[in-house]
């Protein structure tokens, strides 16, 4: 059962051991300092032990075969599907299983660019897929490549506009803008549900009103949601949700795409070829229902398994607990970062509701280089632009400097990251 | 500290105070690199002598980090007036000092102060961050020559 509400305080240290690769050391013999889950999280042993077992004991093709192993790895794959679409509260059959979020958030762009056009030789598709010249598409200034390029390829191939919430200062979305950017033209709205640079929460609740004021399908990049808070499917007023498995302590290599029955009945397929198909003739194919419709080839069941695993550990410790727990860290990293001078912080820095992902800058040092000497200390944090170059334009930088937490990191981390910013300012000695 | 390896005082030093940084007119070819891991950026302009065999110009701007910068500002001061032969030979050489994970005896005549990047070639990723300035300077000059 999820642990919801509960205010436990939880018992990182016991945590922590769950965790194998916490335990090993890196540059110097120094302890590792992982500062870098919003990139990827670490595994716990149960979800490695969950994969592996897959392999050792019983490893088959998935949905072919009608041998015993064949049986238990179906049975284990769909039961993986089971568990995860519980823990965003909807019903196994409107879980897809993909790559990883940018192959969900492709699979959607590319349902209205195989819409488009099929419909033009003659296939019979849901008409609220065709995109033509002038219709428009509305993101976001925060957006992560992933809930960016996709659209502006779809335009590029549709004749369709792309348009975007601008971002204030503070690293929110600039809402007064909306009512101006939506129109009946407006096809699809895809909105982050939390940056991945600023940590900055999105009111879900205004944009999807906004988007299905006007007819507009709206998609949320939920990449840095799900994995640190709850996250209920059915309370976000979405057609589809795309998030990854291994940013929330899953294996790396499976996705995830949450959808309504409507959106995956009237989508066609993305992928095609074998396991998605019906009938097939040299002449024509026909499909299967959704989810197997959008999982054409063998699927990766170890992945899924241990993403599954993954779940059942995030439901032991309670997504609110999670959440609890970040924005405790969060707090003492922002305030901490506020008390050395010559850090600038991007984002929201005061105690609103806000992601444990936080960037920042040292005034004077570029961010490969203060993400050096952290190295040299243990700490690994990501320098760079995110995969948000935009935001990174916005801030008129070239890069920053980001540290993000997990269920795994305890105060002493944060400790260890303010006092490793001090060692960088005397290394290069600009202080 | 390993770190000291990289971050040499001669690298802090060109990187607090580049030399030749600045673009400069008349120029016969510009490149522009990009590295998109950290957007690291810089435009080089070269211009040839009438021959195409002397580089009587070369000049830059970029931004990035340490190493970037230290790295272009090193690379001018050695192939600055330089032939277009010495230009191939030291970016040849930095090049296998780069790709030599630090087993290296890097020549100083062919690098001049390039020899101190030796330590950066033991941080993979960095390899990227050093050679931005030559590979940008040697499409510049392929620009240049394509122009004549």
């Amino acid at each position: 059962m999820t642990n919801t509400d509960s205010k436990i305080k939880l018992d990182i240290k016991k945590i922590q051991l769950d965790f194998p690769i916490l335990s090993r050391e890196v540059r110097n013999h120094r302890k590792l300092i992982y500062l870098d889950s919003a990139a990827t999280s670490q595994k716990p042993q149960v979800v490695i032990d969950a994969q592996n077992n897959f392999y050792e004991t019983i490893n088959s093709g998935v949905h072919r075969g009608a041998y015993y192993l064949a049986e238990l790895a179906t049975d284990a794959h769909e039961h993986a599907r089971e568990t995860i679409a519980a823990f965003v509260n909807i019903k196994p059959e409107q879980l897809v299983f993909t790559k990883n979020a940018t192959e969900s958030l492709n699979l959607l762009s590319y349902s209205f660019l195989n819409a488009t056009m099929k419909t033009k030789f003659g296939s019979v598709v849901d008409k609220r897929l065709i995109l033509n010249p002038g219709d428009e598409i509305l993101v976001s200034e925060l957006e992560h490549h992933a809930n960016l390029v996709p659209w502006q390829e779809l335009c590029l191939k549709t004749g369709a506009v792309l348009k975007w919430i601008p971002i204030t200062d503070q690293g929110l979305l600039d809402y007064s803008k909306i009512e101006s950017l939506i129109s009946p033209k407006t096809k699809i709205v895809s909105i982050s549900h939390m940056s991945n640079v600023l940590g900055s929460i999105t009111d879900l609740e205004l944009v999807g009103k906004a988007a299905k004021s006007v007819g507009a399908f709206f998609f949320i990049d939920a990449c840095q949601s799900v994995p640190h808070m709850p996250v209920d499917f059915s309370k976000l007023g979405a057609d589809a949700i795309a998030w990854s498995g291994h940013k929330m302590l899953g294996p790396l290599g499976i996705g995830l795409l949450a959808a309504t029955d409507e959106l995956l009945e009237i989508m066609p397929p993305f992928i095609s070829g074998g396991s998605m198909i019906e009938t097939v003739s040299m002449q024509k194919s026909t499909f299967t229902k959704a989810p197997k419709k959008f999982e054409a080839g063998t699927p990766p069941a170890a992945e899924a398994v241990g993403l599954g695993a993954a779940v059942e550990y995030l439901q032991k410790i309670g997504m609110q607990n999670v959440h609890n727990h970040e924005r405790h860290l969060t707090k003492l990293m922002v305030d901490g970062l506020k008390n050395i001078e010559g850090v600038t912080i991007y984002g929201p820095t005061d105690d609103q509701d806000r992601g444990s992902t936080v960037s920042f800058a040292l005034n004077g040092l570029h961010p490969h280089d203060v993400g050096q000497v952290l190295d040299d200390m243990g700490i690994a944090v990501r320098v760079g632009n995110h995969c948000a170059r935009p935001i990174m334009d916005k801030l008129k930088v070239q890069s920053t400097t980001r540290a993000s937490t997990y269920i795994y990191n305890d105060d002493s981390d944060i400790q260890a990251l303010l006092e490793g910013i001090d060692e960088v300012f005397r290394f290069f000695g600009t202080k | 500290m390993q770190l000291s390896n990289m971050y040499q005082e001669v690298i802090l030093d060109h990187y607090k105070t580049p030399r030749g940084k600045g673009l400069q007119s008349p120029f016969g070819g510009e490149a522009h690199h990009v590295n998109p891991t950290c957007g690291d950026e810089i435009t080089v302009r070269v211009l040839l002598s009438d021959d195409g065999k002397f580089i009587k110009k070369i000049s830059y701007d970029s931004t990035g980090c340490s190493i970037s910068q230290a790295s272009a500002s090193i690379m001018f001061e050695q192939v600055d007036g330089k032939s277009l032969d010495d230009f191939n030979k030291s970016s040849d050489e930095f090049l296998a000092m780069m790709q030599s994970k630090g087993n290296f005896e890097p020549n100083e005549d062919l690098l001049g102060d390039g020899i101190s990047m030796i330590g950066v070639a033991q941080y993979p990723a960095r390899i990227k961050c050093a050679l931005l300035s030559w590979m940008a300077a040697k499409d510049a000059i392929i620009r240049a020559n394509g122009d004549k």
